[in-house]
């Protein structure tokens, strides 16, 4: 990985009142590089990721993405963040559409059914044919292995599917990352693993993307690093074999067998 | 915009006295009809528990009946349609009924909401700690229920002030009444028509600010308070879970 | 009973319903239209001014009664030389009297959509616009269809009140009859019952569309 990072992540802080949630974080994210942050509930996991493509935007920091900066106007001589002025949410959304996310909850829209969740943004935001964004929305849905839910409405799929469909979604954007947090956190145990398969499979495709998760040996198979995160700061960092198999901070050790006893216990 | 105050301050030695009469007549009016109501709504409700079809029925085709027709064709048929099989009632009373007897249908519902949010298992719990059941209703049931119900029952109060005014269609002495009979003398229909909106939104209005602060505090955050307008999606609801 | 006056006292009533009927449907279209729009922009714009304007204009139409507002409206207007004739007088009061219920209707619609379906939209780069028309409004819609039914009902036995300024509507056309044929319970009686049909299957209509509407 000698080549520019495709996401760099520098300074980010966030505070609400006077909660700090992050506190000086900065991380790079090589293409085609899996990265895997992990930590304790309320760490700030969420917020670094949604800070990411601005959903929630940071109160100092900046991200860039292939060099572009994120979410502000790169304009004046002064390059401290905090004087560069935000963009709204129309001229977010390009930059939006290059960041695929998919959140905890899924959040499909339930009056679409999936294949019309899929062509959505293709067709509204890349403005593609009605018939070239359906192809797509088929083919993304394919990948997820739900070609025969394509007309489903997402009430009528279960959890691991619906989240299969947003994964969908996220790639029907062409993304130059993926983010994805806690994607199995609201599954029943049983449809982790449908879940779990179709993330491997896009890392196994070299995709760049961050990955949220507590599923600790997942993280361990598939990330190529790893972010420990507590307290809106990272803790621990390096290659996803050495970090987590011989963490040294306490913390993160404490965290592990957390982790692992919850996991024995599924 | 100046004449129209002056024209009203020319006529308020006219005006006052009637239309301060009128305005007690309307407050007595509602008043009454809402003491009506709230017997009748809870009389219904009451029925609606009952184990005999029959009585569930009679209450149940009462609210489908009375929420079904305007309340004028109430009026008319009390004030104008009863003298005809020998009841004769005054204008008062016949709007008084009909009021109440069209908002004790609405307030039906209410109560039927109202009981129906205290959930079962605090009655349960309550008779489990070895509360009577006057205690349990009393320190339990009916401090939730009420919580849940005074919104409600604010809103048919306003809206049993506003639909006062009908009973001058039956020539109830009340506000609007006045306030036609001073248009017809005058010809000033903005001015008296909006003293009397002024009037009912004086009471009205502080009472819609109290439901809502009332309600505001059932029900806290969970709403959508995004902004589409800038990037920011404000803090207030997120639906992961965290950060409440 | 009186069989001689059976068929003027139907017809006159039929020619209330009919009036009724267009008041109803003229009020309807202008609340839901300019109701829906005063909440979109509310919505999309959130400004302090917007807001105030708004609320101000919601809280007058909405706590004063309809009475007051009709014959503001039509004497008022005349009063400062705009006649309006009693029908279009009287959807135009219904109607922005409904404006200011329906945009409290959206209001609470529109934020009723959890903050989850913008949030993805957003994420998927889909501007602010597209965010509303194509995700939040769809989904409001069904949101707002239980309360709009209710106001709806309550619309159809609000232009009764019409009758106040000589409309022909159902209960004018009804006094009148009663003038001349004296059959008071029965014309009231049978008025009531048109309501109750008008409403009734107003109401029919609602619930066919909410579970058209379920997804
Ligand atoms: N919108 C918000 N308003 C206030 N505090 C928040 C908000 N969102 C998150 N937080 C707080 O920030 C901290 C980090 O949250 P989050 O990023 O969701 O953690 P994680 O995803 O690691 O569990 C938590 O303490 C949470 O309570
Ligand atoms: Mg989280």
């Amino acid at each position: 990985m000698n080549t520019a990072p495709i996401l760099t992540v520098r300074n980010l802080k966030k505070s609400y009142g006077i909660l700090d949630v992050l506190r000086d974080v900065s991380f790079d994210l090589h293409r085609g590089e899996r990265l895997a942050i992990l930590g304790p509930s309320g760490s700030g996991k969420s917020t670094c990721l949604r800070a990411i493509n601005f959903l929630d935007p940071p109160t100092s920091g900046t991200i860039t993405l292939e060099g572009e900066l994120i979410g502000l106007h790169p304009n004046g001589k002064d390059h401290r963040s905090a004087t560069r002025r935000k963009m709204t949410a129309r001229e977010l959304a390009p930059q939006r559409a290059e960041i695929g996310m998919v959140f905890q909850l899924f959040h499909l829209w339930p009056h679409l059914t999936a294949r019309e969740n899929v062509a959505l943004q293709p067709r509204k935001v890349q403005r593609m044919s009605s018939s070239d964004a359906n192809h797509l929305a088929e083919a993304m849905l394919k990948k997820v292995h739900l070609g025969h839910k394509l007309d489903e409405y997402p009430g009528r799929l279960s959890g691991g599917q619906q989240q299969r469909v947003a994964i969908a979604r996220a790639l029907a954007q062409k993304p130059k990352v993926l983010l994805f947090d806690e994607p199995t956190s609201a599954l029943d145990p049983e449809l982790v693993g449908e879940v779990l398969n179709v993330i491997q499979e896009l890392a196994d495709e070299g995709r760049s993307m961050v990955l949220v998760t507590h599923e600790i040996a997942f993280a361990r198979r598939m990330a190529d690093r790893v972010i420990f995160m507590d307290a809106g700061v990272i803790v621990e960092e390096g290659p996803a074999r050495e970090v987590l198999a011989n963490a040294k901070e306490p913390r993160l050790r404490k965290f592990l067998s957390t982790v692992s006893t919850q996991e024995a216990v599924q | 915009m100046f004449s129209f105050y002056q024209t009203i301050a020319e006529n308020w030695s006219d005006w006052w006295p009637r239309l301060s009469h009128a305005a007690w007549i309307t407050i007595y009016v509602t008043a009454l009809s809402f003491v009506v109501a709230f017997a009748i709504g809870l009389a219904l409700e009451f029925m609606r528990t009952r184990s005999s079809v029959a009585i569930r029925l009679t209450a149940q085709i009462y609210i489908l009946t009375l929420r079904g027709v305007p309340i004028l064709v109430v009026l008319y048929l009390l004030y104008f349609a009863l003298p005809g099989y020998g009841v004769i009632i005054s204008a008062l009373t016949a709007g008084v009924i009909g009021l109440g007897a069209v908002h004790g249908a609405f307030l039906a519902e209410v109560f039927r909401a109202g009981l129906r949010s205290v959930s079962p298992g605090q009655r349960e719990a309550a008779q489990a700690v070895g509360l009577s059941p006057f205690q349990t209703f009393s320190l339990i049931l009916f401090p939730q229920a009420i919580k849940i119900v005074l919104p409600p029952l604010l809103v048919g109060f306003i809206s049993l002030l506003k639909d006062s005014a009908i009973c001058a269609l039956i020539a109830v002495p009340e506000l609007m009444l006045a306030a036609r009979a001073i248009m017809a003398e005058t010809f000033l229909p903005m001015h008296v028509f909006v003293l009397v909106g002024v009037f009912y939104f004086g009471i009205a209005f502080p009472a819609s600010l109290l439901v809502r602060a009332l309600e505001k505090r059932l029900t806290r955050g969970s709403t959508n308070k995004s902004s589409l307008e800038t990037g920011d999606i404000l803090p207030v609801a997120r639906l992961d879970g965290v950060g409440r | 009973m009186n069989y001689e006056t059976i068929g003027p006292i139907a017809q006159a009533l039929l020619a209330g319903v009919v009036v009724t009927v267009e008041v109803s449907i003229g009020a309807l279209f202008i609340a839901v239209v300019w109701g829906g729009l005063l909440a979109s922009l509310r919505f999309l714009y959130p400004s302090r001014m917007l807001d105030l304007a708004i609320s101000t204009y919601v809280e007058i139409f909405r706590n004063i009664p309809t009475l007051t507002h009709l014959l503001i409206v039509y004497f008022g207007l005349a009063y400062f030389g705009v006649t309006l004739p009693s029908l279009a007088a009287a959807i135009l009061a219904l109607g922005l009297i409904g404006g200011a219920v329906m945009a409290d209707v959206f209001r609470a619609g529109f934020q009723a959509v959890p903050i989850g379906q913008t949030e993805a939209a957003l994420a998927t780069g889909l501007p602010p616009l597209l965010t509303f028309r194509l995700v939040i409004f769809p989904q409001a819609l069904r949101i707002i269809l239980p309360p709009s039914g209710n106001y709806a009902v309550g619309l159809v036995k609000d232009t009764s009140l019409v009758a106040a300024i000589s409309a022909p509507e159902i209960m004018f056309n009804a006094r009148q009859i009663v003038n001349v044929s004296f059959q008071t319970g029965l014309v009231y009686g049978t008025a009531a019952m048109i309501y109750l049909a008008l409403t009734f299957l107003l109401t029919a209509l609602f619930y066919a569309l909410e579970r058209k509407a379920a997804y």
